[in-house]
């Protein structure tokens, strides 16, 4: 009852209560040990930086090499060459070793995929947000051997050669952004198969199955026996890298005067002399080889979200309670080595974009997601002490990276979403809260087995996949708004004046809302056809120039299939197009058709007219909109029914498209932060959206226009059929007062379970009032680690830009009733 | 016997009893309580609201005026109250929701509609539905059908109450409820008088009723410096609610706030209560030991 307090300043509270803390009291951290607190503070105070060191090795050796190899044993030797030179890291008090820089927070380059200009780097060194520092020398140097080299080799160039007009015309006018012009297909996830099988024993599969190519009948032997001897030298070199932390380990050894950290030293040396090599046998080498692994697969190429270890709470579970059967391992030990894990994550800031890319996703967050709880393979709860651990572990880092998400079956304990919700009332925006058992069935919909589709999760943001044995590759954000914002042009784009659609007709003649929906339509098959085919040709083009070995080592059945990972080597391989703002699609077409064909209050010249001004001396005729339209989110048929019908349209135009794999293409409902992106190179929409200003994200209703509390919301998010999509995302923000009694989280968690019975797939928490954000607006150095959800992940307020910031205080408040 | 007019119905109620709930809130009420939160709830008939910063001068509201009662003033749309009729036309054209009457009529069944698209989350929570006001029981017609339906329905029932009512209709009500939240406001009838507009014995005689049925509620005390926050009605109160055959033994403290200005300044009413202010936290732990030591748990909230 003391929430009255909206109009001063928020004092800073203790942590428990509100999701800022001040870092440098120590009472705030006492969960945390001496040695986490230190490499918390490296991992936090450490501004993020270039690193050209994998850029020079990988040129040098390409200068020296190219075209004396296949192109798979290309990238496994220059994978080599990078694992064998690049600097290695082993930081004071670290007990979990190894950074794809020379140090925390480093970040390499990727110019085979895009080569950044010097402009780009000047510009990453000098920006305000997303700042990621290069020295002059180092620009010099780069200018000097590696931008010279790769001019006319990029993938993004091989791309943006193939495009067709029409294509660039939808692309340049907002209406589809391309993931693979600039980082490879990720959204990768690995299975439990790295906790039972050493590199050693992957060589042995790799080796057995060339022996077993039939080059007299197989057409496709050469390429195979190519990437399977690629795959097994990627295994060396992971092995490689590993060594040279032992070494280096015991190399610190000798001079170590500390008992204890000499001990670790000896300790780190024999984790990393057995693994990867070796199948781990305790919780410390089980942490180490996917670490390792997460590690190759982010050094070898640079895919999207990184990579994600899945259910790692099941994964370790099994060491876990052997060393505490044992007496190896105590809880405090397990808890350290898994924060020196989390930190570990915080360390990669996501490889600086350039372009379009960096205005439509600026944050430092890679997006590794890891998924706690949820089921296992043979169906049964997957939680155990473990996942208890890390949801402390969560709380207690309070740090950006990795994200995490716990998963929520009908068999999943009452305690332990009611622990997930004590997290979230902290309000750092995480964990997310996922239903396995939707997601189960999206994947078994997608011709996933049983256990597959169990095994299977969310990574990065929302989407679903078959951990360790599928490639699920999301190819762009569909602008769904920007194909109604063409059509009631006639296909021409009104911010530029540039045909980007095709024609559909004046929509100032359209008799009935039918021949409206028809005339977006058309548009939407139009734009969709554009952007598979293009999604196509980068597929092949990766396929061909861009194989990445270690990873398919790591994802069944690359080594049977003999192919790589980007070429249908997986044993699922899905396209993703990810639809944004059903929110403000739905709002604008039922403006329209209540306003125009149905109360005819308005013509649709006199809104176009009104849209075309951006509602300039038109504010009767827009709060009239705003105030006296159905819209999505309220639980309202008139609207629900419009959302309903566009998503089904949606699905209709992308489910079932073929890929280049033999499998097809799916939608998911996922924005990250492209909604703001694509708000941007949008005029006003007819539902009363201002020109520029955010459309809303994947599936949450427009910014403040639900306003029947978040059961209405989840009623209108469950009308759609969300196990047909791979993702849907709802985004809640609530005021810290309405979870203050535990009776309140107990609430939380029967309205998420109310949502998942009916459907829902995922739904995240905002637990902030809008007083802090505009507080933390004005006074940024005051809330440095005030951490908000975006949409799919978190992010540290202070760095997103202001319209980022004003998109999340926009978001309707949920306040205590 | 009031209209049942409804003025608001709120979804994920969470702090009207147990569960998730949905909150149904009549218009009209026997009491009118200096620090009523919702003042609009007092007068059993639609009433006009007028939110003077979303006002954009449209002025649609004057066109449509059959009565010529609007004008538009420095300070926004004035009312002429002689001459509105409170027809609603001007919130009918209203396009900001400047104006708005409060107070509508629903039927029975879109009431039943409303509640039932809120069953997967009772079944969930073991919420349901709560009917408070202004007072539900001055709308014992209409209350009885819906609690009826909702009964048929499987749908836990909350009485939000004064329980200044004929004891019949208390006795009507309890059949159909599974749990009432019964207003405490003043222990002297004088200072209840004064606050409230009515004196309490009626009330507190269909509290023991309530008792003496074995009926299961709660005691809600808005709690109040200058009204019932002191030590001697604590320990009145205290005493009468131990000597009732009372099983629950529980006691919501609700700390007074002026959060009602706002909406008399809508309403165009007068705030009565310029000089109550919330108890402090020592008042508070007073009372819940006073309570405490009766065998009785006093919380902040609920």
């Amino acid at each position: 009852m003391n929430s009255n307090n909206l109009n001063k300043t928020p004092e800073r509270a203790p942590r428990s209560e509100s999701n800022y803390s001040n870092t440098h009291s120590s009472d705030s951290y006492a969960a945390m040990t001496e040695r986490i607190q230190n490499l918390r503070k490296i991992s936090v105070d450490t501004a993020p930086s270039l690193d050209i060191e994998r850029a020079l090795i990988e040129t040098d050796f390409y200068k020296e090499n190219n075209g004396k190899y296949s192109i798979p044993m290309m990238r496994a030797l220059t994978f080599m060459e990078i694992c064998k030179k690049k600097t290695i890291y082993l930081g004071e008090g670290e007990l979990i070793v190894g950074e794809r820089g020379p140090s925390p927070k480093c970040v390499p380059t990727f110019p085979e995929l895009t080569c950044h200009s010097v402009d780009d780097l000047n510009v990453l060194n000098t920006r305000d947000l997303q700042r990621y520092t290069i020295s002059q020398e180092d620009i010099d140097t780069y200018a000097r051997e590696v931008i010279p080299y790769w001019e006319g080799r990029t993938m993004r160039e091989r791309i943006f050669n193939y495009v067709p007009q029409e294509w660039s015309a939808a692309y340049e006018a907002g209406l589809f952004t391309e993931f693979m012009e600039q980082r490879a297909p990720g959204h990768t996830t690995l299975d439990g198969k790295i906790y039972q099988k050493g590199l050693l024993d992957f060589k042995k599969d790799i080796q057995a199955h060339i022996d077993r190519l039939d080059f007299m009948n197989d057409e496709e032997a050469t390429d195979k026996l190519e990437e399977l001897k690629a795959m097994a030298i990627s295994c060396d070199a992971a092995i490689v890298f590993a060594e040279r932390h032992a070494d280096l380990a015991e190399e610190q050894a000798k001079t170590e005067k500390d008992p204890q950290r000499l001990a670790e030293l000896k300790k780190i040396s024999e984790v990393c002399r057995w693994v990867p090599a070796h199948a781990p046998r305790n919780f410390h080498e089980a942490i180490q080889m996917y670490w390792f692994m997460h590690l190759g697969t982010i050094t070898e190429l640079n895919g999207w979200d990184a990579m994600n270890p899945g259910h790692f709470d099941q994964h370790l579970e099994p060491f876990y309670n052997k060393g505490i059967e044992s007496g190896d391992l105590s809880r405090e030990e397990a808890k350290e080595l898994l924060s020196c894990f989390w930190i570990k994550v915080n360390n990669h800031p996501a490889p600086p974009k350039v372009g379009i890319t960096a205005r439509e996703s600026g944050t430092y967050n890679d997006f590794t997601n890891i998924n706690i709880g949820g089921v296992r393979r043979d169906g049964s709860d997957g939680v155990s002490e473990v996942s208890y651990l890390i949801l402390e572990i969560i709380e207690d880092l309070h740090i950006l990276q990795p994200g995490s998400s716990i998963h929520i079956s009908t068999r999943t304990p009452d305690r332990f979403l009611k622990e997930g919700c004590k997290v979230i009332r902290q309000g750092h925006g995480y964990p997310s809260v996922f239903n396995s058992d939707v997601y189960v069935m999206e994947l078994l919909r997608q011709g996933k087995s049983l256990e597959d589709a169990r095994e299977g999760g969310c990574s990065g943001c929302i989407e679903v996949g078959a951990f360790g044995k599928e490639a699920y590759v999301l190819t762009g954000y569909l602008n769904v708004p920007k194909v109604l914002e063409i059509t009631l042009n006639n296909g021409i784009n009104p911010v530029t004046g540039k045909m980007a659609g095709i024609q559909t007709g004046d929509p100032r003649n359209f008799k009935s809302f039918e021949e409206l929906y028809e005339a977006f339509l058309k548009q939407l098959n139009f734009v969709i056809d554009q952007k598979v085919r293009v999604s196509n040709y980068i597929d092949r083009m990766f396929a061909k120039y861009a194989p990445a070995p270690l990873l398919s080592v790591l994802m069944d059945d690359c080594i049977a299939k003999g192919r790589d990972y980007y070429n249908a080597g997986p044993r699922y391989n899905t396209n993703y197009i990810q639809c944004t703002g059903l929110g403000t699609i739905t709002d604008s077409l039922a403006t329209l058709k209540k306003h125009v064909f149905e109360s005819k209050d308005f013509t649709m010249d006199s809104i176009l007219g009104a849209v075309a001004k951006n509602f300039d001396g038109e504010e009767i005729l827009r709060q009239t909109i705003l105030n006296k339209t159905p819209f999505f989110g309220n639980d309202d048929e008139y609207a629900d029914s419009i959302a309903v019908r566009v998503y089904n349209d949606l699905l209709e135009a992308i489910d079932g498209k073929p890929n280049t794999k033999g499998e097809t293409y799916h939608l998911n409902m996922l924005s990250t932060t492209c909604h703001v992106y694509f708000g941007k190179v949008m005029g006003a929409t007819p539902n009363g959206r201002l020109a520029g200003k955010s459309i809303s994200d994947g599936t949450s209703p427009s910014h403040g226009s639900d306003v029947n509390g978040p059961s209405a919301v989840i009623r209108s998010l469950t009308k759609i059929d969300q196990t047909k999509s791979g993702g849907t995302l709802l985004n809640q923000r609530f005021l810290p007062s309405l979870l203050k009694r535990d009776e309140d989280i107990n609430k939380l968690s029967k309205l998420i379970r109310s949502y998942f019975s009916l459907g829902g797939h995922h739904i995240q928490f905002n637990i902030v009032d809008s007083a802090t954000l505009l507080a933390a607006q004005a006074c940024p150095e005051d809330y440095k680690d005030l951490l908000v959800r975006m949409a799919g992940y978190s992010d540290y307020f202070n760095d997103m830009n202001a319209d980022l910031q004003q998109e999340v205080i926009d978001r309707t408040e949920n306040e205590s009733f | 016997m009031g209209k049942g007019l409804i003025f608001d119905i709120k979804r994920y109620a969470i702090n009207d009893g147990p569960g998730i709930r949905v909150t149904i809130f009549f218009k009209g009420c026997p009491l009118s309580c200096a620090w009523c939160h919702n003042p609009e709830s007092i007068l059993d008939y639609a009433q006009k609201m007028y939110t003077a910063s979303k006002c954009i001068g449209a002025v649609k509201c004057i066109e449509v005026c059959p009565n010529n009662a609007l004008t538009l003033t420095r300070n926004g749309i004035e009312t002429n109250v002689e001459l509105c009729n409170l027809c609603g036309k001007c919130a009918e054209v209203c396009p900001t929701k400047a104006l708005e009457m409060s107070g509508r009529e629903y039927s029975t069944a879109d009431l039943m509609k409303i509640i039932e698209r809120e069953t997967v989350f009772f079944d969930h929570s073991k919420g349901g539905v709560t009917f408070s006001g202004g007072e539900p029981l001055m709308h014992s017609q209409k209350l009885l059908e819906l609690l009826d339906l909702c009964g048929k329905k499987d749908i836990h029932r909350v009485v939000d109450t004064t329980l200044f009512a004929n004891t019949d209709v208390v006795l009507d009500v309890a059949k159909r409820t599974e749990l009432f939240l019964v207003d405490l406001k003043a222990w002297d009838s004088e200072v209840h008088q004064k606050y409230t507009g009515v004196p309490n014995a009626q009330i507190l005689k269909n509290i023991k009723l309530l008792a003496e049925i074995g009926k299961d509620f709660i005691i809600r005390i808005p709690f109040i410096d200058g009204v019932n926050a002191d030590e001697q009605t604590l320990r009145n109160e205290a005493a009468f609610l131990s000597s009732i055959l009372w099983e629950r033994k529980e006691v919501n403290l609700l700390l007074y706030h002026d959060i009602a200005k706002g909406k008399h300044q809508k309403l165009g009413s007068a705030y009565k209560a310029e000089e109550l202010a919330t108890p402090s936290d020592e008042m508070v732990q007073l009372a819940q030991s006073i309570f405490a030591e009766k065998g009785i748990s006093a919380t902040v909230g609920g």
